[in-house]
């Protein structure tokens, strides 16, 4: 049908609110059609060409994604005629092409499921997985995944065509793992939205401590895979990710300096958030398949839900973090078990707990268990130990507002 | 398509940790994934200690004993099967018996560019 231009202008910005929106979905199905990133990428670009030209004339299609599916199609068999570069088997493709019909509702879904699960595949590095993904699912450019992760836009470039080659080298399929596999390659999935939260929740080199961006990035990709694949973890992993994102204000005071948790001012944290992942959490509990994100996301829920650093529940803390150590038996999360007990028992309880992961070596260069022991040490006076310790921490911190916390601590001991 | 899984352990312990597959058990796993139509070879390697590394330099072929390379884990033996993907191919390496002591490497077959 005709449109006229007011209503043509009117199309360009649906279309563009479309771009946005459904673009990852007609990539995802586009991909499998084709069997090729590249080329997927070269039809989902034509397609929507071809859309800023017909949209505005013609009017928005019935079903867009099918539309713009439809079109991307047509425009990789044009390539593919076109080019040499498929003579072995174009007719094997050109009727794969031709007779599919794409975009039933679940197909896209089953589409957007590949396309995570390949970009996340074990046997690629996890520099390649995290790249991969937010090029590929969340559509950020090269140059904002570049200023993310503080490096340049020619090594994330490099890094996705080597990712992009071992896919079509190594042959990784596109397909949603069969249910034995399910599970494990779920976990690399999840690891995935993790890393990505946690890199943007604190960048692990520099001077910025946030970047909301990529933590907004990994609780929709959390959001999207909870929606295409109900599973515990993921709505655990979801949790744990809000009830954190929803402290980010408190986090951070107003000239730059790191807040620690018992200091923070608990009317900034972000209640709509807090109850989202309060609800997803006894969502998981409830499914008796619980695994270390639903223990961490009910730990962090605790937090959330007292009233001061005091008055939280440390016994049922406790009691998750023994929990969490059994399904997870990581130093790391010994030591944040260490802090619950000293919250609970006071800090000569805690200090041996500390000092046996110390010995056992695999935190020696690990900042914050240098400034847990000095903390404990502070608590009991002996601040010799106490300051030795924080110059300990100061060594192997890395981020600026971590550095000036711990200095501003070795002063008030020294001061 | 051609996987090359080829199987890496410490040869001293290979035989002797309480996981460590017979070789009875290794022959039935190899007769599993021949009958299942994907084998195309399969078999285990002599210690290192008989290994003879040939190089050809300027037209002079060089010998050497041992291997390419001092590692920590040796080759012990290889499996090269006919999978439809990788995940396939992973699938086979992972019922390998000696994959509970060592490790697979899982390497695409290159098809020569003639």
């Amino acid at each position: 049908m005709p449109v006229n231009p007011a209503q043509g202008s009117q199309v360009r910005a649906q279309l563009s609110a479309m771009y946005q929106r459904e673009s990852r979905k007609v990539l995802a199905t586009l991909i499998r059609l084709l069997g090729d990133f590249e080329l997927a990428e070269e039809a989902l670009h034509e397609a929507f060409h071809a859309a800023l030209q017909q949209w505005p004339v013609e009017g928005l299609p019935a079903n867009p994604v099918a539309w713009l599916v439809s079109a991307g199609r047509f425009k990789a068999i044009d390539q593919l005629r076109k080019t040499s570069r498929l003579t072995h088997l174009p007719d094997e493709l050109l009727a794969k092409l031709s007779t599919e019909d794409a975009a039933e509702p679940e197909v896209i879904a089953d589409d957007q499921l590949r396309l995570i699960f390949t970009c996340c595949h074990p046997s690629l590095a996890t520099d390649a997985q995290l790249a991969l993904t937010l090029r590929e699912v969340c559509g950020l450019t090269t140059e904002q995944i570049a200023s993310a992760f503080l490096t340049s836009a020619p090594t994330v470039a490099q890094r996705i065509v080597r990712a992009k080659g071992k896919i079509r080298d190594a042959r990784i399929p596109y397909e949603v793992p069969p249910p034995a596999e399910l599970p494990q390659r779920l976990d690399a999935v999840l690891q995935v939205i993790y890393l990505l939260f946690n890199e943007g929740y604190s960048a692990s080199m520099g001077t910025a401590l946030l970047d909301i961006s990529l933590s907004d990035e990994a609780i929709r990709l959390g959001r999207s895979m909870l929606e295409l694949l109900p599973d515990a973890e993921t709505a655990g992993l979801l949790a744990l990710m809000l009830l954190q994102h929803a402290r980010r204000h408190a986090r951070v005071s107003g000239d730059g300096e790191l807040v620690l948790l018992p200091q923070q001012d608990r009317s900034l944290w972000q209640q709509d958030e807090i109850r989202e992942g309060g609800e997803l959490v006894q969502w998981a509990l409830r499914t008796r398949r619980i695994g270390p994100y639903t223990l961490q996301a009910a730990i962090a829920a605790l937090h959330s839900e007292a009233p001061s650093s005091s008055a939280t529940d440390w016994q049922e803390i406790c009691g998750l973090y023994h929990l969490l150590l059994q399904a997870d038996p990581s130093p790391v999360i010994a030591l944040n078990r260490a802090v619950a007990i000293a919250m609970r028992d006071g800090p000569a309880a805690a200090l041996p707990l500390i000092e046996q992961l110390q010995q056992h070596g695999q935190l020696n260069q690990y900042h914050l268990l240098y400034a847990a022991k000095a903390d404990l040490l502070r608590q009991l006076g002996r601040n010799s130990e106490a300051l030795q310790a924080y110059h300990d921490a100061l060594r192997l911190c890395q981020q600026a507002p971590e550095q000036r916390f711990l200095q501003r601590q070795i002063a008030a001991l020294t001061g | 398509m051609k996987y090359l899984c080829l199987v890496y352990s410490d040869e001293n312990t290979l035989h002797s940790l309480p996981d460590s597959p017979h070789d009875s058990e290794c022959q039935a796993y190899a007769e599993k994934v021949h009958n299942s139509g994907r084998m195309l070879a399969a078999e285990a390697l002599q210690p290192v200690s008989t290994a003879t590394t040939i190089r050809v330099r300027s037209g002079k072929v060089s010998i050497t004993d041992g291997p390419f390379a001092e590692t920590k884990e040796q080759l012990a033996g290889f499996y090269l099967v006919d999978a439809h993907d990788l995940n396939e191919a992973i699938q086979i390496a992972s019922g390998i018996p000696a994959a509970r002591v060592g490790s697979v490497e899982v390497r695409p077959v290159r098809q020569l560019d003639v």
